[in-house]
């Protein structure tokens, strides 16, 4: 080989381990742009379920024991922070247990209704709000984890450890927590 | 009287709030009132004849911790058919601020309420923010009743206003004139335990950085310790010359309570805070047993300042060993806090705790009206549908 040829190979070479770690480096940049979405859309969607609940909570249409127990599940998931994932497993856990025992069975939900006589109407859309919330947190936590579980096998790879591609972006965490909508609210 | 006493939380599970209830309900029995308990039943066999079930309890987060308790339309229903078959003169709820039973019936009754508050709480969120839910059924109950001086602050902080000071009770007939536990209590000299052994509030560990310092004095000195926790986990942290001196017994039924009580020349309460009332301080009076313990405000005040037991320093292990030595040493101070102890728990006896709390249902129940159920709060429709249903329930 003669000089030339040697240094065309080089390049060659050069330029595609280059190609490979730019595009693997834009993959892993838009998984992580993907992931701020998907983080944004389940918090998004655990403040319509927690404020759902609180709602049901204080409209007076449940009586004030079950009142007490969502409203003290919900405010507590309100109230805690995103970014700390442990917390937020245990909150809005404890948030799906409360909405489960107070919504246990379709005859719990009826009754909420039947006992509204004029307000039906709040009850109706109180109820509704809170199954659409319960059952958005679980698409939203599904699609979350799916990037999470995406995202962590790239980073996995030894060409993204070496040339450190994922810089400084923090490993991202599952989010995990029971969302097992309400028995009660199942078929709406 | 016809007398109606909720209770909130779990009857089969042990809790100081349902041993309360139930001791309460048999000493009014046995000054001859007629009584019914209504309470969350995970089994519904073997209740005692004055238990009716208000369904099967959820387990559920309120203000920290777990309870099981019982809501929604079928407690609801029960609640008022308990009202209506029971036609009580009085209704006495426990811990209405609980998100249970307790509450529905005030929420579904009307006439004489009384209500007696046990534990002393953080404020509650939830309690603050449903205030306007929660007001119009607790507004209802006549008179207030609180266990400690603990509790009556969280009352007071809480509510507002103000209640009446009626303390725990002991069954004092239950207590002494039981057998020891066998090899018990030995000549060296022996001392007992009784409490969860890996909650450091109960104090053990301040307990057990004692005995060897008394062990030096008393060299025999021998620890009777009830109570659950992993025990071979605790044994393991244990040097080998304490384990030696240590016998554990694990949880242990009421029985096997009673004789280790009088197994022990003194029962040490070592817990380091937390207790609204000393309630097991009394029952080892009561057994006859000399008390030791941590001078904590609620065992101070059982404890009439040391007139009827013996205080150490809170937390401080030598200053227990010190009052332990003293104890061990002094025959004739262990007779007198024993016969002292026996007379100050027949002050707490439940005959008497029970008369106390009948002439709070005596001031609440002057006009003659009854407990009826009502319908204020909730809507008319709830009427008919009630009755109808109650028939299939």
């Amino acid at each position: 080989m003669d000089w030339f040829t040697q240094v065309l190979v080089v390049a060659v070479l050069v330029g595609g381990i280059g190609v490979y770690l730019s595009s693997t480096a834009g993959r892993l940049d838009r998984l992580h742009h993907r992931l701020e979405t998907t983080f944004a859309a389940l918090d998004a969607q655990l403040l319509r379920r927690g404020a759902a609940a609180q709602e049901l909570a204080s409209s007076g249409l449940l009586d004030p024991a079950a009142s007490l127990v969502l409203a003290e599940a919900a405010q507590g998931a309100l109230a805690a922070d995103p970014d700390d994932e442990s917390r937020r497993s245990v909150v809005e856990s404890e948030l799906t247990r409360a909405i489960g025992a107070v919504l246990a069975t379709r005859e719990d939900a009826d009754e909420v209704r039947a006992s509204a006589g004029p307000d039906l109407a709040l009850a109706n859309q109180l109820l509704d709000e809170l199954a659409v919330g319960c059952r958005r947190v679980g698409l939203a936590r599904r699609f979350h984890n799916d990037v999470v579980r995406s995202t962590l096998q790239l980073r996995r790879k030894r060409v993204v450890r070496w040339f450190r591609l994922a810089g400084h972006t923090p490993i991202p965490t599952t989010s995990d927590f029971d969302d097992t909508p309400p028995a009660g609210l199942s078929t709406i | 009287m016809k007398i109606g006493i909720v209770c909130p939380y779990d009857w089969s599970a042990p809790g100081g709030v349902q041993v309360h209830v139930r001791d309460l309900a048999v000493a009014l029995e046995r000054l001859g009132h007629q009584v019914s308990v209504l309470a969350p039943c995970d089994d519904e066999a073997d209740l005692q004849h004055f238990v009716v079930s208000s369904g099967r309890p959820v387990s559920v987060s309120y203000n920290g911790s777990k309870a099981k308790v019982t809501f929604g339309p079928v407690s609801t229903r029960r609640v008022r058919r308990w009202l209506r078959e029971g036609d009580f003169d009085v209704l006495h709820v426990h811990e209405p601020a609980s998100p249970s039973v307790s509450i529905l019936s005030c929420w579904s009754a009307r006439g004489p309420i009384v209500a007696t508050w046990h534990s002393s709480m953080e404020r509650s969120r939830a309690l603050a923010a449903m205030y306007s839910i929660v007001q119009t059924a607790l507004e209802k109950v006549s008179a207030r009743i609180a266990v400690s001086e603990a509790a009556r602050q969280t009352l007071v902080e809480h509510m507002g206003g103000d209640a009446v000071l009626i303390p725990n009770g002991v069954d004092c007939s239950a207590f002494g004139g039981v057998e020891p536990l066998p090899g018990w209590p030995g000549e060296g000299g022996a001392l007992f335990f009784i409490g969860r052994i890996d909650e450091s509030r109960k104090g053990l560990s301040v307990l057990l950085e004692a005995l060897p310092t008394i062990a030096k004095a008393h060299p025999g000195v021998r620890l009777l310790v009830a109570g659950p926790g992993d025990i071979e986990e605790f044994r393991s942290s244990l040097p080998a010359d304490i384990v030696a001196r240590v016998d554990f017994l694990g949880l242990v039924s009421e029985e096997v309570k009673r004789r280790a009580f009088v197994s022990a020349d003194i029962y040490v309460a070592p817990n380091t805070g937390g207790e609204s009332f000393g309630i097991v301080l009394l029952e080892a009076m009561a057994s006859g047993t000399p008390v030791l313990a941590s001078d904590i405000e609620a065992f101070r005040s059982v404890l009439d300042d040391g007139r009827v037991g013996a205080l150490f320093s809170n937390e401080d292990p030598q200053d227990l060993a010190r009052a332990a030595i003293a104890l061990l040493d002094d025959t004739s101070e262990r007779a007198r806090l024993s016969r002292d102890g026996v007379s100050r728990a027949r002050e707490f006896d439940w005959e008497i705790v029970a008369r106390h709390v009948l002439e709070v249902y005596e001031a609440v129940t002057v006009s003659g009206e009854k407990v009826s159920e009502d319908f204020r709060g909730q809507l008319v429709g709830r009427l008919s549908r009630g009755d109808r249903d109650d028939r299939n329930d």
